[in-house]
């Protein structure tokens, strides 16, 4: 009984999904509930749980490959299960490798009509046949294979989170692939159109539930609202058994064990569900903060003649070519991508390998979304025109809010800007989001008394000042450096003709 | 499955003392639908009734009423001509060609079954039934040989101590129906469907109404914003009292009428005199003379007790649909439990089953009032998170076009999924507008699927993409 599993939809708008790290490895054990990949969705990167018990029999995608929701991924089962006529049964034309092709799935989405299906039940049973004489050929070899892959999968890349132009690039890791080593078994994925009504449909996607296997009750066996909710529930019991044996690692206990408290759908009165991006939000700020190391500098910049260069621009509204209003934010967003091009060594990433010097300055700008937040990017914000960043600021807010942003959109930042000075906050500290190495946090811009030396007299004054404090990743960045580059913000903030330059 | 009893068949032949895979008691819209499917699944078929083909709703229900409500609004219509530019002049009515109308179009619904029945191979058994112990059925004292016996009896004005309808004075919907002239005067107890309607009818036709309603608003099941606009309506036709909140105490069979004394929820006591009173409390169960008990049929609270899946009864073969079973009484609601009971017992897959979350409702005054699902108040008492679109008919170009710009459309969302909770139409075409949303609701189709759905212009039914459009803040029209 071999399943083909698919990739799901984590998201309610995700049409397709990055598979960023397979946590499961060819002939691993695998439990309900278990997650086997990690997946970036057009919202962020999202565990992948799996439904199945038994092992994985053959991963059919390579890590970083963009996957169509409901396109074959793996094969799971029981040990020498055969995979190959389990792929048939399910109509993937993928072949039995993970091969160039592979690149661009070729299987439809499980909710398209395959009608087609059915009249080929002759040529699936003759694949099943030939796969099983295959599978014979095979099965030394794979078990070669299995020993050779012992080794970790991937890099280290603890949030996914892509270099720019990594998707484009060369996969961080190819899986090696296997031939199924047993008999045939029927398949339990039936062939066909998958019948479910858009409710369970949208249900199960923001569960992360695969709904080819779900039992439908509806007529003809659609899935409905209640089959969904019925194998929520199976599931939420299965994970709180899960969590209740003894951990293996107590780390990932303390991660699994608030969400296996309660059920997800019956919750009491003061449980409020996690979102999705509530729990990415979650796990990847947690694990930032925990294995970041930061620290952070704190400057107040001089920002009279920011305002009044600020004031300037907006006087323009309407009159330049760009046409669209100009924040503060937009300018402080400038002014950071200008100091990273001033202090390069700043602009750069750690990773075990070595620094990753970044040649592009692209800056991710923090937006407040109501169930949690994400940080469009500004690409190559050093070279963009103010009007031209505060434009392409304000589109990708307006979309992160519909929640219509692309991955690349929202990841491979080199260095982040979060700003609540418009919520009157004067200073705060911000979590480095990985693996970009350091945040600058906006205060608001107020008139505060300082003391300024005339004449050799100390008097004060009032003058709009603004706190910037820079969340710095010391692996990356030391003291003097991270000095360094707040001092060239602090610059160009208090000199912003800079900008124009 | 109940096979065809071909050798029964072989010997007795005609409709005396056959044999048969299924009789059905009761031919109203459940009995006759029943009936109907189960022949077409082949069984043979027998329906028993007393009366006339097609029941309650056929005969003095759905049917004769909507009759007269359309002469009603046609009546409305015409004094409204030179509003559209037409001229008539001495614009009235006669009530005893309304009412002959009215039975007419009963007449030819009852024929219709009948034909149905002839198409169908389906014998109709004119008397009563009645079963005995230990499971044998009688027909006018004829035993009927049954494999299954499914009950579709109905249900009846039900009666209040002191409330009891004499069939003059104090009506229920049967008599008000066929009244032998307009009254000057009615008080209408219960602002129910049936209540409200006749209360309509007859205000149209100049009667002088008091609406008397024992909870707080009219029609109480529905959204409570529906019934603040209804009672809003209709209090602006002249002679038209509601008295929400009022228990009646009494009815006083008087000379000339009948006086009713109401009391307010503070014990105001007061007393309405009317020419007639109509009785509209609700409905009970037909349950009794027919033997259920004697058979060892369980009956709960004047309805008989079934699985609501298999409509089965606490008797082997003996099964119920209808009103007979309980709530809602409705017509259709009915006709969905008949197909159901019958294509599981026939082993017809897959059984269309009745989805009891999505039953509309609909009440056929001006303006209609129809609705499917939860109340907001229901949505929010269940726990869910909601979103609440609205859209009214006065920003529809249809409706201003046809000058019918009464009402609004309310759904029910929710603010998760998009789930069609509940929708709320009053006002237009209500009562075929709710099917869109009926169907989305069963289907479980959500707001986008709504959204996406391309509706025709000019009509009617782009208020329903509409008022689900402005739950998301995505209307266009407003």
């Amino acid at each position: 009984m071999a399943t083909v599993v698919t990739m799901p939809k984590l998201s309610p708008t995700m049409e397709e999904g990055v598979l960023l790290r397979w946590l499961k490895k060819e002939g691993e054990a695998i439990r309900p509930g278990d997650v086997i990949a990690e997946v970036e969705t057009d919202k962020a990167n999202m565990e992948f749980p799996i439904e199945e018990e038994g092992m994985v029999l053959r991963l059919l995608v390579k890590e970083s490959e963009t996957v169509k929701v409901g396109a074959p991924v793996a094969v799971v089962g029981e040990k020498g299960e055969n995979v190959e006529a389990a792929l048939q049964g399910a109509g993937a034309s993928h072949g039995p490798s993970v091969g160039a092709e592979a690149s661009q799935p070729q299987v439809p989405p499980p909710e398209d009509d395959r009608p087609t299906l059915r009249i080929r039940a002759e040529i699936v049973e003759q694949g099943l046949r030939e796969a099983a004489a295959r599978a014979e050929k095979a099965a030394a070899e794979a078990e070669t294979a299995r020993a050779e892959e012992a080794e970790p999968p991937g890099p280290e890349k603890i949030f996914g989170t892509r270099e720019p132009g990594a998707r484009e690039g060369a996969p961080l890791s190819v899986v090696p692939q296997e031939e199924g080593d047993g008999e045939e078994d029927e398949t339990r994925v039936v062939p066909g159109r998958l019948r479910a009504s858009p409710l369970a449909r949208k249900i199960a996607a923001e569960h992360g539930l695969s709904l080819r296997q779900v039992a439908g009750s509806g007529p003809a066996g659609r899935v409905v609202q209640r089959d969904v909710l019925a194998a929520l529930q199976a599931r939420e019991k299965r994970a709180a058994a899960t969590a209740q044996a003894p951990a293996a690692q107590a780390k990932a206990a303390q991660a699994k064990a608030p969400a296996a408290r309660g059920p997800v759908l019956a919750p009491e009165a003061e449980v409020v569900p996690l979102s999705q991006m509530r729990k990415t939000v979650a796990r990847r700020l947690t694990e930032a903060k925990q294995t970041v190391p930061h620290f952070y500098l704190t400057m107040d910049a001089r920002g009279d003649a920011l305002w009044a260069f600020y004031e300037q621009l907006r006087s323009l509204h309407g009159h330049g070519d760009q046409g669209g209003k100009i924040t503060l934010n937009d300018l402080v967003v400038k002014a950071t991508a200008i100091a990273l091009t001033r202090v390069p060594a700043a602009n750069a990433s750690f990773s075990e390998a070595g620094l990753v010097r970044h040649r592009r300055v692209d800056i991710g700008v923090a937006v407040a979304l109501e169930e949690g937040l994400i940080t469009p990017v500004v690409r190559d914000a050093d070279t963009k025109s103010v009007g031209t960043i505060a434009r392409e600021i304000r589109e990708l807010a307006a979309r992160a809010r519909e929640k219509k942003l692309r991955p690349e959109e929202y990841t491979g930042a080199t260095f982040s800007v979060s700003n609540l000075g418009m919520y009157g906050v004067r200073e705060f500290a911000a979590i480095i989001n990985p693996p970009e190495s350091g945040i600058l946090a906006v205060g608001a811009i107020e008139r505060r008394p300082v003391v300024l030396e005339r004449g050799g007299e100390d008097r004060l004054a009032v003058q709009r000042v603004m706190t910037l404090t820079l969340s710095c990743d010391h692996r990356v960045i030391d003291g003097a450096l991270g000095a360094r580059l707040l001092g060239a913000i602090v610059q160009v903030i208090e000199h912003p003709l800079a900008m124009v330059l | 499955m109940a096979a065809r009893d071909e050798e029964a068949k072989g010997e007795k032949g005609g409709p005396k003392g056959a044999s048969y895979d299924l009789v059905v008691i009761g031919s109203g819209p459940g009995g006759y639908v029943a009936a109907i499917r189960a022949a077409q699944l082949g069984f043979k078929v027998a329906c028993v009734e007393k009366a006339e083909l097609g029941g309650i709703c056929g005969n003095w229900g759905c049917i004769p009423t909507k009759a007269l409500l359309r002469s009603a609004e046609m009546l409305e219509l015409l004094r409204e001509a030179g509003k559209f530019g037409l001229k008539a002049e001495n614009v009235g009515f006669d009530f005893a060609q309304m009412i002959a109308r009215s039975r007419k179009v009963a007449q030819e619904q009852a024929r219709g079954v009948a034909l149905l029945f002839k198409k169908n191979g389906i014998d109709h058994l004119m008397g009563t039934a009645r079963l005995t112990p230990p499971r044998r059925l009688l027909v006018d004292g004829m035993e009927v040989s049954a494999a299954n016996i499914l009950v579709a009896t109905g249900a009846r004005a039900r009666a209040f101590p002191g409330l009891e309808p004499d069939g003059d004075r104090v009506v229920t919907y049967r008599e008000a129906m066929v009244l032998p002239k307009v009254p000057e005067s009615l008080v209408v107890i219960g602002a129910g469907a049936i209540g409200v309607e006749f209360a309509y009818f007859y205000s149209v036709l100049g009667t002088r109404i008091t609406l008397v309603e024992m909870l707080e608003r009219v029609l109480p099941v529905e959204d409570e914003e529906i019934s603040q606009a209804l009672a809003r309506s209709l209090r602006r036709r002249s002679g038209f009292e509601i008295l929400t909140g009022h228990r009646v105490e009494g009815i006083a069979r008087e000379a000339e009428g009948v006086k009713v004394t109401v009391a307010s929820g503070v014990g105001e006591r007061r007393e309405i005199a009317a020419e007639r009173a109509l009785v509209a409390v609700g409905v009970t169960g037909n349950v009794e003379g027919l033997g259920l008990e004697e058979v060892g049929v369980k009956i709960e609270r004047g309805h008989i007790a079934v699985d609501r899946t298999t409509y089965r009864t606490s008797v082997e073969g003996i099964y119920a649909i209808g009103d007979v079973i309980g709530a809602p009484w409705l017509a259709h609601k009915a006709s969905a439990e008949a197909i159901a009971c019958v294509e599981r017992l026939a082993g017809y897959s897959p059984v269309h089953e009745v989805n009891y979350g999505a039953i509309p409702g609909c009440t056929y005054c001006k303006p209609e009032v129809a609705s499917v699902g939860m109340t907001e108040r229901q949505a929010r008492e269940a726990g869910r998170e909601v979103k609440v679109g609205r859209f009214p008919l006065k920003a529809s170009g249809k409706a201003r076009a046809v000058g019918d710009t009464e009402g609004f459309v309310k759904v029910v969302l929710d603010a998760k999924y998009g789930e069609i909770l509940g929708a709320h139409f009053i006002g237009g075409d209500a009562t075929d507008l709710v099917a869109e949303l009926t169907l989305a609701r069963t289907a479980e189709l959500t707001a986008e699927e709504v959204l996406g759905t391309v509706h025709a212009h000019p009509t009617m039914a782009e208020i329903v993409k509409e008022a689900v459009g402005d739950a998301l803040g995505e209307a266009i029209d407003i």
